[in-house]
């Protein structure tokens, strides 16, 4: 299986530069095109462990629709290219190092046991495996219908929230 | 490992050589379709030597005029994204066609060929994301010209593209309801037998009002009239292309057919049975041949919709996308499923 380490490897250091990118960006055209490289290169790092589904999915979704959206608003915003003003706080930035490294303790928290383990073997049975069509609809409709339902009543909830604000008055 | 490698590397070159050449002659049969509606000869003139051969030599040298214009780069442009944009628009329409499955199977010197470059368990899924992809190109292109007309047609295209591909995707899962599987080559499989009479649009009457919104949605996306106002020359002078020449020019107007041959696959596959036809079992080479001729029916109905209805108002092409095109979508979802619950 060295084919899929050496893709691994590319498409992990692909979404690390953009991501990195994102942040030394200082036009916010071109961090936004940077995010779209990561979340393309994510999305070839889950095809590299099977999960089609998700990898159509990544793209669809994000790279697909909101990220255009971004760009829609960046480009009718038509922001400046010299440096964007910032309000530049001091205490605030000094207070932002202890908050992002308890952000970095605390995903290391999270992450602590899955990093020992390996995806199941996949196996000739392609309605089986994990991250298919399949398996995420069953896992979705059955052991996770409720947080899949109160996420969908949030996303309807910023929805409706959303056009309260944007709506003007007398219409 | 090898064998696998090498069937498939011949098969995208060849697959790209066809739709190179596709996009190049579906040029021609527009100006010829055109010319026909409008009760002109149209391009006639260019053959091999003394032999006009009705034109048929046009792109060639559509072509080569093309690739000996000045390629130029407006000063005030944003340079990478300018170069960058083109390739952008162009790479995914070309990568769309590998899920497409154009056949079922041939023997060629003892060696067993699939008729499809790949086969996804989320084929269909993939062809979205590429769609959607796709936008990018023209965005960009809009933007980096800095000119307002392009920016304007660049504006217009994201904000079309976004609304139409959700009454596109919805449409489709309609379909993927009746079929049960996003893997094109299983939908196809699944619309064999009785001469035609198993295609999915025949079987399931109610895709019929589906087909006709997953058309429309898809003539939208490919930006074609009534839909083409990214690039109504009539108000915006090319739209997100005015500023670009050459070979960039090009590559704009091959990913535009591109899209319109995918799109017509797509429709081929899900609705008209794909590769499906009369015989098609014992003469599995008629296979491509149903196909393109499928394939060419439904671009010619995108032509002569181009050259018979006039062009919509940009309020109308939302209100028409948001308030009629999605809730039929919605209402095609319910109605199908609730059938399906009751069929079985």
């Amino acid at each position: 299986m060295w084919q899929e380490k050496v893709l691994f490897i590319v498409f992990a250091v692909i979404a690390i530069a953009s991501a990195l990118n994102i942040l030394l960006q200082r036009n916010p055209l071109y961090s936004a095109l940077s995010l779209i490289g990561t979340l393309l290169s994510l999305s070839a790092l889950y095809l590299t462990v099977h999960a089609q589904f998700i990898a159509a999915v990544q793209i669809v979704v994000y790279a697909g629709a909101i990220m255009v959206l971004f760009i829609f608003v960046i480009m009718l915003l038509n922001v400046p290219k010299d440096q964007p003003q910032i309000e530049k706080q001091k205490g605030l930035r000094y207070l932002a190092i202890p908050f992002a490294g308890l952000m970095i303790a605390e995903m290391f928290y999270v992450l602590r046991p899955i990093r020992l383990t390996t995806l199941p073997i996949q196996s000739g049975n392609a309605e089986q495996a994990v991250g298919t069509t399949w398996s995420i609809g069953t896992a979705l409709f059955t052991d996770y219908l409720l947080p899949f339902e109160v996420t969908s009543v949030l996303i309807l909830m910023a929805l409706v929230g959303a056009m309260v604000l944007a709506r003007r008055e007398g219409d | 490992m090898t064998n696998l490698l090498l069937e498939w590397v011949i098969k995208t070159i060849v697959i790209l050589l066809i739709l190179v050449t596709a996009v190049a002659y579906v040029t021609l049969m527009e100006r010829k379709v055109m010319a026909w509606i409008q009760m002109r000869v149209g391009p006639n003139r260019v053959g091999l030597g003394k032999f006009r051969l009705w034109g048929l030599m046009q792109p060639l040298a559509d072509g080569l005029k093309m690739i000996f214009k000045e390629d130029i780069i407006p000063l005030q442009a944003n340079q990478w994204l300018y170069v960058l944009a083109p390739a952008l628009s162009l790479i995914p329409a070309l990568m769309t066609f590998i899920v497409i499955p154009y056949g079922s199977q041939i023997t060629l010197f003892n060696y067993t060929i699939e008729l499809h470059v790949t086969r996804m368990n989320v084929g269909l899924l993939y062809v979205l994301a590429l769609t959607s992809v796709g936008v990018y190109g023209i965005v960009l292109a809009g933007w980096s010209s800095n000119n307002k007309y392009s920016l304007m047609g660049g504006l217009r295209s994201s904000a079309q593209m976004i609304s139409y591909e959700l009454a596109l995707g919805l449409s489709i899962v309609s379909v993927l309801l009746y079929t049960g599987t996003l893997d094109l080559v299983e939908i196809v499989d699944g619309q064999r037998g009785f001469h035609g009479l198993a295609w999915n649009i025949f079987h399931y009457p109610l895709l019929i009002l589906v087909f006709i919104i997953f058309y429309i949605a898809s003539l939208a996306e490919t930006n074609r009239t009534p839909f083409d106002l990214p690039e109504a020359d009539s108000e915006l002078v090319a739209g997100y292309h005015t500023e670009y020449s050459s070979m960039k020019f090009v590559m704009f107007q091959m990913a535009e057919y591109l899209n319109l041959i995918t799109a017509s696959s797509i429709s081929t596959t899900l609705f008209f049975g794909g590769w499906n036809g009369p015989f098609v079992g014992r003469l599995p080479y008629l296979g491509p041949v149903y196909f393109t001729v499928k394939v060419f029916v439904l671009i010619f109905m995108a032509m002569w919709i181009r050259y018979t209805v006039p062009r919509f108002r940009y309020d109308q092409l939302m209100r028409f996308g948001w308030k009629f095109l999605l809730p039929a979508s919605i209402v095609n979802i319910i109605i199908s499923s609730t059938v399906i619950l009751f069929m079985r």
